[in-house]
């Protein structure tokens, strides 16, 4: 084990720990997965809040904590100390077993995620398609919350959810297709479907395949797009679980902490679904342009980055001290608001440091362009209505699907011309 | 000439002890408490599957019996309970009452009170545009336009406030003109006001018109033709988008409408979408009206020659306007008291609701939610 | 409650000129063509300004203490006298009063003659439909149908008078907004529509007993039992 860890530091590891066998190291990276999955869901919760709110010119929560930031917090403890309602009705084992269906598939996806080169749980050779099986047994998870409430309404959801989740994995499913076909334009001829492996092979190319043979590449990548955001039951696709509707969601009949592991799943599975498209599409872990522009310079450039953008958050947050009325009631919300900028201040500075530099950036780049795909969802929430669930149904196998095919072929096509 | 059997709207609530599993109809209640509905509004839905069978609205639950109240109350005293009908448009309440009950005096308001009459009211035809959008948005899924809307809202209602001290219920007019002189500053207020919303009218239709889901969700939902509409009594910008180009405040003009240029929107097809349109382009032309209003307000007195004990003689008069929603009509019996011996509000929600059904058959569950929207209807109105 | 209404109405004061600050003078009788009866009779619990004009001839005889408009004048257009031809003395008069035009027809007219209208004579919208008491007359109810012709821009009404539990022929099969428009007058004042598809209450529960909008129903009656079984207020208030 000390020799793994060694040789890691010592940049000499080249395979991830699940296949070195480093069942210890892979536990590290396990449990710092799971930390990072709940620090990015309470982030998204806050985020959320506060961009929708922004966009429909409000504040957002702003009371708790410095400009709401302890908001995630106080919602988690309100969740934990809620009544745990069990209908009288209800099925309690599957009632019980629902939620923990979704939660687990949500987490378990997160095992082929990779951060870097070497920086994922294990890479399995099968890792695309293992991702996109076990997120499709998050709809077990719904039917079955919505069976085990035992009232019309939620099973009306649930099955409207599963109808709709499934649909689009079929779109998403040729959407990844043509990204494998992409990444066996290589001397072999091999493709691959290992995630490690898609990045590896854009990096082979040159070519973040977004761009590889124009527009095929972005097509390919938009069916993804949408279809992902139906996949996880957000708007424009989420009249499942809309207010406005008459059936209410699957999830109507759990409260408290159940409840919020069904909102925890959600947000791990548009972080996953999120993933998948930065891996297959976007590059991964690569920085911008690694090989138009390369040297040493560029190179400490863009190693910059992270420290770069943690200052600039510490400094946005310092504005907002410096803006805090002054008034004595906001005493200790601004001392917060300091404390938790000079935090931010502290994170990236320790981010200039060479040691750390050098081997966050994968890191750094993968969780950029994830947290831009939250953004996007965040967008779409605040801009469009809803489709209606036949209208969206039609969107999935009458616009989606034949796109999906089409981009599938012309890629083949292309592939084998060029 | 319509076949009244089509409209029949009750339904035989008879098989309800089956589970729903085993028949093909379900009948599906959305409770007086609902998000959508806009107050409380109890629809009973006969459905096969999605498609909606047929619809029965259970209305009453906001009756708080006005009419009879107006038998007890002299024609002053009555005055403020008109707003509260249609709380969303007060003004126009309370412009139809004041009128009514004018006419039956054989007075006229002085132009002046004519004048300002008009801006408030369709300041007040602004805003109850503007809710309508942003609730009818909220219930198809845009959650944004809402708070734009209520936004802009504001500013209409912080002119109300300066003029007669109350935002929404604002018993604005006296039975004879207006009690309450213009405030210093009010064209400059309304003025500025015009230059703020005009663009971000435009903000809410580059929103939403050109938006596919918009588009999708709206067109071709909630169908009614224009006979149907005539037919079942069916006024204001419904009418107008199943292509009637028919606008009280044209055909049979009041309270200085005559003098203002403006146009009547019409749509072709009289499906939700159209009615979208058609109330996106009364709100402009509103806009025009209150410009051209404002500029050239008369001088004179506000209130005419009315006696402090209003004692109509006998008789009964009919008046109507054109309210945001469609034709409101106050009938009011006078026995020569100083109390009505009968008012009675012929409201164009409660008529309007009844077209529900019509509109609504054949359609899915989540176009019931839509078409309710498109009505903008008003329980305080539809109840009284 | 009751005094509540009493006390702002100042009494009349009697001065018949104030009473009558309109443009224009008023026409020779002192007395309108169409009086809705007496309503200064007891039968009228709550409208203290009858009481008090009561005690105002006391000292006034010759001025009237009601304020007299412009009278009703007589309805003159041909569509009048084509349904004079028509039905004779069925029409039982047909007026304008401030410029609004009425008739009053026999109830035996009723659903032929509303139908005429809307085919011949192009009253395709039925704005409304509604009824007053009058409980000291023989024909207590006068049901009104006021209606508008799109194509001449007119607006009417048609009034008849009937008893007391009279039924009356449902304009619903010409105008099928008279669906809730019947159903409300049916709540509020009790009069049945015959050939209606569904009369039932409308604005009241189901099975509240009364009917609000007639006179002898007072200003704060409610239905007790229905309170009481269905609220659990024991007191019905």
């Amino acid at each position: 084990m000390l020799d793994y860890i060694n040789s890691y530091l010592s940049d000499t590891v080249h395979v991830t720990p699940g296949e070195a066998g480093n069942f210890f190291w892979a536990l590290v990276y396990i449990i710092a997965i799971f930390a990072g999955l709940s620090v990015a869901v309470i982030a998204m919760n806050w985020l959320e809040r506060k961009i929708l709110a922004h966009m429909q010119i409000r504040l957002g929560p702003m009371r708790v904590g410095p400009h709401g930031l302890l908001q995630p917090v106080a919602d988690a403890i309100k969740l934990l100390l809620k009544e745990d309602i069990l209908p009288s009705e209800a099925d309690p084992l599957v009632f019980w077993l629902a939620p923990l269906i979704v939660v687990w598939t949500a987490f378990t996806v997160f095992i082929v995620v990779p951060f870097g080169p070497t920086h994922a749980v294990t890479d399995m050779n099968i890792g695309v398609l293992f991702m996109l099986g076990v997120s499709s047994l998050s709809v077990l998870g719904v039917v079955t919350a919505g069976w085990a409430s035992n009232s019309h309404y939620p099973l009306i959801g649930a099955l409207r959810s599963s109808a709709q989740m499934v649909s689009y994995e079929i779109a998403m499913g040729l959407a990844v297709i043509s990204a494998v076909l992409m990444s066996s334009l290589n001397a072999e001829g091999t493709g691959t479907l290992s995630m490690i492996g898609l990045v590896q092979a854009q990096e082979a190319q040159q070519t973040w395949f977004i761009f590889k043979f124009f527009p095929l590449g972005l097509i390919a990548f938009f069916v993804f797009a949408v279809a992902m955001v139906a996949e996880t039951n957000r708007a424009p696709f989420d009249l499942p679980e809309a207010e406005s509707e008459l059936t209410a969601g699957f999830h109507t009949e759990y409260s408290g902490f159940r409840w919020s592991l069904f909102f925890l799943a959600e947000y791990s599975a548009m972080i996953a679904v999120s993933s998948i498209a930065v891996t297959l599409w976007l590059g991964g872990w690569l920085r911008p342009f690694p090989h138009a522009l390369t040297g040493e310079t560029w190179d400490l450039v863009f190693s910059l980055f992270p420290g770069i953008t943690f200052m600039f958050l510490a400094a946005i947050t310092f504005y907002s001290v410096a803006r805090m009325p002054k008034h004595p009631y906001f005493r200790v919300q601004t001392i917060g608001l300091a404390g938790f900028g000079a935090v931010l201040a502290l994170i990236g500075l320790a981010l200039f440091a060479p040691p750390v530099r050098d081997r966050i950036q994968d890191v750094y780049w993968f969780v950029v362009k994830v947290a831009g795909f939250m953004y996007l969802y965040i967008w779409y929430r605040g801009t469009f209505p809803r489709y209606r669930f036949d209208q969206l149904m039609k969107v999935g196998w009458k616009v989606l699907l034949p796109i999906g095919l089409g981009v599938l072929i012309l890629t083949a096509v292309s592939g084998i011309v060029f | 000439m319509p076949d009244a059997t089509k409209f029949l709207s009750h339904l035989e609530l008879g098989e309800t002890d089956q589970t729903f599993l085993d028949s093909n109809e379900l009948i599906i209640n959305m409770g007086p408490q609902h998000p959508a509905t806009h107050g409380v509004l109890r629809v009973i839905l006969k459905l096969d599957g999605e498609k909606v069978l047929g619809t029965e609205c259970v209305i009453g639950y906001l009756h708080r019996g006005v009419e009879k109240i107006a038998e007890h109350r002299t024609y002053t005293m009555f005055n403020p309970y008109v707003d509260r009908m249609d709380y969303v448009a007060a003004v126009s309440n309370g412009l139809g009452y004041c009128e009514a009950v004018e006419k039956l005096m054989n007075v006229e308001a002085p132009p002046r009170a004519n004048y300002i009459r008009v801006i408030l009211t369709e300041l007040n035809r602004l805003a109850s545009h503007m809710l309508w959008l942003g609730t009818h948005a909220l219930d198809i899924g845009a959650i944004t336009p809402l708070f734009y809307t209520f936004r802009d809202r504001e500013e209409i209602l912080k002119i109300f406030e300066k003029y007669c001290g109350a935002r929404l219920t604002t018993h604005a007019f006296r039975i004879g003109g207006c009690l309450y002189e213009t405030y210093d500053g009010f064209e400059q207020d309304v003025t500025r006001f015009l230059k703020f919303v005009a663009p971000k009218i435009d903000e809410y239709e580059e929103l939403l018109t050109t938006n596919r889901i918009w588009v999708e969700r709206t067109k071709k939902v909630g169908y009614i033709t224009a006979d149907d509409c005539k037919a079942l009594g069916v006024t204001g910008p419904v009418l107008r988008a199943s292509g009637v180009q028919w606008d009280l405040r044209k055909a049979q003009p009041y309270a200085a409408y005559k003098e203002f240029d403006f146009d009547i929107p019409t749509g072709t097809n009289g499906d939700t979408y159209d009615r979208y349109l058609v109330r996106m382009q009364e709100m402009r032309q509103s806009l025009r009206i209150i410009d051209q209003a404002v500029g050239k307000i008369p001088e004179g007195p506000i209130m005419a020659k009315v006696p402090k004990v209003i004692k109509p003689a006998v008789g009964e008069i009919y008046h109507s306007i054109e309210a945001p929603k469609g034709e409101l009509g106050y009938f009011i019996v006078s026995d020569g008291s100083t109390q009505p011996y009968r008012v009675r509000v012929r409201p164009p929600s409660f008529v309007n609701l009844q077209a529900l059904d019509q509109m609504v058959r054949g359609q899915l569950v989540a176009d019931v939610v839509a078409v309710i929207g498109t009505l903008d209807i008003v329980l305080g109105e539809v109840d009284r | 409650m009751a005094d509540e209404t009493k006390a702002p109405a100042p009494p009349p004061s009697g001065e018949p000129k104030d009473s009558q600050g309109k443009p224009n003078p008023p026409s020779v009788e002192p007395v309108p063509a169409k009086k809705p009866g007496d309503p200064a009779a007891p039968a009228n619990p709550g409208a203290p300004g009858s009481v008090a004009t009561g005690s105002a001839p006391a000292h006034h005889e010759a001025a009237p203490a009601k304020p007299v408009g412009p009278a009703a004048t007589e309805w003159h257009s041909e569509m009048v006298s084509r349904l004079t031809r028509q039905y004779g003395s069925g029409i039982r008069e047909a007026s304008t009063y401030l410029g609004q035009n009425y008739m009053v027809v026999d109830s035996s007219l009723i659903p032929e003659l509303l139908r005429l209208l809307r085919d011949q004579e192009q009253f395709d919208y039925c704005v409304d439909i509604t009824a007053l008491h009058y409980p000291e007359k023989e024909k207590a109810f006068e049901v009104i149908w006021i209606l508008y012709s799109f194509a001449k821009n007119e607006r009417i009404r048609v009034k008849t008078e009937i008893v007391d539990g009279q039924v009356v022929p449902s304009s619903f099969s010409i105008w099928p907004t008279a669906n809730w428009l019947e159903r409300e007058v049916y709540d509020m004042f009790g009069i049945r529509f015959d050939g209606h598809p569904d009369l039932k209450r409308i604005l009241l529960p189901d099975g509240w007993k009364g009917h609000p909008l007639r006179k002898d129903y007072g200003i704060i009656q409610q239905d007790n039992e229905w309170v009481q079984i269905n609220l659990g207020i024991e007191s019905g208030q």
